[in-house]
């Protein structure tokens, strides 16, 4: 059977070029980069080069770099490392409501510990409103993290606008970029951001490991402490066949990026057209314009999304959704809360992602098939009647 | 994450659909928390002759209303309201924890399509 993957926002195929740069650092290149012998020091120089490579695709310093387990490591490094870095200053921080976990958790961890955290509503297009920032700033705020591009519903935050509010302040301003880095071109001092957490996940590299930008002179506490690795700020022996993937990923990504956006844009395009012209009752999320290339998100009336996924899954076709009953905590979607989706609309949550392996062949398979897969769930569902939701 | 029987009463589930003249439906669920299952039961001689559903819900509860009715097809209004969510959970091979849920929207359906008749019977 034929199989199409749309499920890039979840994780996506290691590319063979990424891989080949891998291999000879598992066992040829073993030796530990901190050790001082040759080998070692060798490795450590190559570990360096990634670094130069993330940050020359964000138009950073290789200085301003902190390697990570994951996107959301780097979120827990970036809101609890300058919380607590800057305690002295104040005890709040600023977040939108349709954060990742990683910064949501992260926030409630920071509550815990007696911070204040504001959450910013958004709004019906997932959007952060600059003015409203502007009035949840207080004297005692030191950090607004609100991310790029949503992975729910695909919306991009207008980041400069909303960092340059918090410039006027002082405050600093951290986004999570996993959605956006390898998939838009990213710049830090376009987006005026003194922090920035990427994975190597959303750019064909491999899974455990990610990176944080700190802007110079930005004080984050470490959450693991140990060796000076990472310039103090985060111990532990370096994973350097990830580096060595995220590294090539990111080279690869400087120089794709613009080209697999057009292709991504154009592909969501033909999906979303296929699904208006065959499909009733659905309602698309997110904006339609200021949205990631590849992202498609929308809820279908009268029909559960795990039920969704499970069935496309039975015809070779990925997908996700964020309806409750897939959530194993059984809580619709706060990015669709959010965004004021009645909550039984959330629960026909589904999501595509589309990945620059996918063509429109695979588009089409997806029409062909997507129609009559919604419509058997709707013949199961009482809630529709008539073709209409009841 | 679920068994074979599962996917089986979910990929083609029995006895989906209404009847026309039911003797007794029966509603439990709530959109807002993703699972509605409807009961629609035919009653002869005191046994469940026929029974239909139809379900807006997650794959356990298509599945769980699937085999519910089928379960229930033929045995008496007094053995069907004694079909318990452990006994719908077994045999579909278990469910996972927090789908427990499920079965026991199957049962409470059931059980007041059971009731819908009983009442309607007493007022006639």
């Amino acid at each position: 059977m034929k199989i199409v993957y749309i499920d890039h926002a979840s994780a996506t195929p290691v590319r063979p070029e990424v891989k080949e740069a891998m291999f000879p650092y598992f066992d040829k290149y073993f030796a530990n980069p901190s050790t001082v012998y040759d080998i070692g020091t060798r490795i450590k120089k190559e570990v360096d080069a990634q670094r130069e490579k993330v940050a020359d695709l964000i138009g950073a310093k290789g200085g301003e770099i902190i390697f990570t387990s994951s996107g959301a490591e780097a979120n827990n490094q970036a809101l609890k490392g300058v919380a607590l870095g800057y305690q002295k200053k104040g005890g709040h921080i600023i977040v939108s409501g349709i954060e990742h976990h990683s910064v949501l958790n992260s926030a409630r961890f920071l509550e815990r510990l007696d911070f204040e955290v504001t959450y910013l509503p958004v709004d019906g297009y997932g959007l952060v409103d600059p003015e409203r920032l502007r009035k949840s700033i207080r004297p005692e705020t030191t950090l607004v993290s609100i991310m790029h591009g949503n992975n729910e519903i695909g919306t991009i935050e207008p980041i400069a606008e909303l960092s340059s509010v918090c410039k006027e302040k002082g405050i600093l301003f951290h986004t999570d970029a996993v959605g956006t880095v390898g998939n838009i071109p990213v710049d830090v001092n376009d987006l005026g951001v003194d922090l920035l957490s990427l994975s190597a996940v959303s750019m064909c590299g491999p899974k455990g490991i990610g990176a944080l930008y700190v802007r110079e002179k930005t004080r984050v506490m470490p959450l693991i402490h140990g060796g000076i690795q990472e310039r103090g700020r985060r111990a532990g022996t370096e994973n350097v066949p990830g580096i060595m993937g995220l590294g090539k990923a990111a080279e690869l990504a400087k120089g794709e990026v613009r080209g697999k956006m057009t292709q991504l844009q154009d592909l969501r395009d033909a999906l979303r057209s296929g699904i208006s012209k065959h499909i009733s009752r659905v309602h698309f999320t997110g904006h339609t314009d200021q949205r990631l290339p590849g992202h498609l998100s929308m809820c279908f009336e009268a029909i559960e999304g795990e039920a969704l996924t499970f069935i496309l899954s039975q015809q070779g076709i990925y997908i996700n959704t964020g309806s409750a009953c897939a959530s194993k905590a059984l809580k619709t979607s706060p990015v669709l809360v959010a965004i004021s989706v009645k909550p039984e609309v959330a629960q026909g949550s589904a999501v595509f992602t589309i990945g620059s392996a996918n063509t429109h062949e695979d588009i089409t398979y997806v029409i062909n098939r997507l129609p009559r897969m919604v419509e058997r769930l709707r013949s199961y569902s009482p809630l529709w009647q008539n073709g209409n939701a009841r | 994450m679920y068994s074979e029987k599962v996917m089986d009463h979910f990929l083609q589930p029995r006895n989906m659909g209404v009847i026309d003249n039911p003797d007794g439906v029966g509603e439990a669920g709530n959109p807002v928390c993703g699972d509605v299952m409807a009961v629609y039961i035919k009653v002869e001689d005191h046994k469940l002759n026929d029974i239909k559903f139809k379900t807006f819900g997650c794959v356990a509860a298509i599945a769980v209303s699937s085999m519910v009715s089928e379960m229930a097809k033929g045995m008496s209004l007094e053995e069907a309201k004694d079909i318990s969510k452990k006994a719908i959970a077994d045999s579909l091979d278990g469910l996972p924890k927090e789908k427990m849920h499920c079965s026991n929207l199957g049962a409470e359906a059931l059980g007041k399509a059971i009731e819908d008749y009983e009442r309607g019977v007493r007022n006639r």
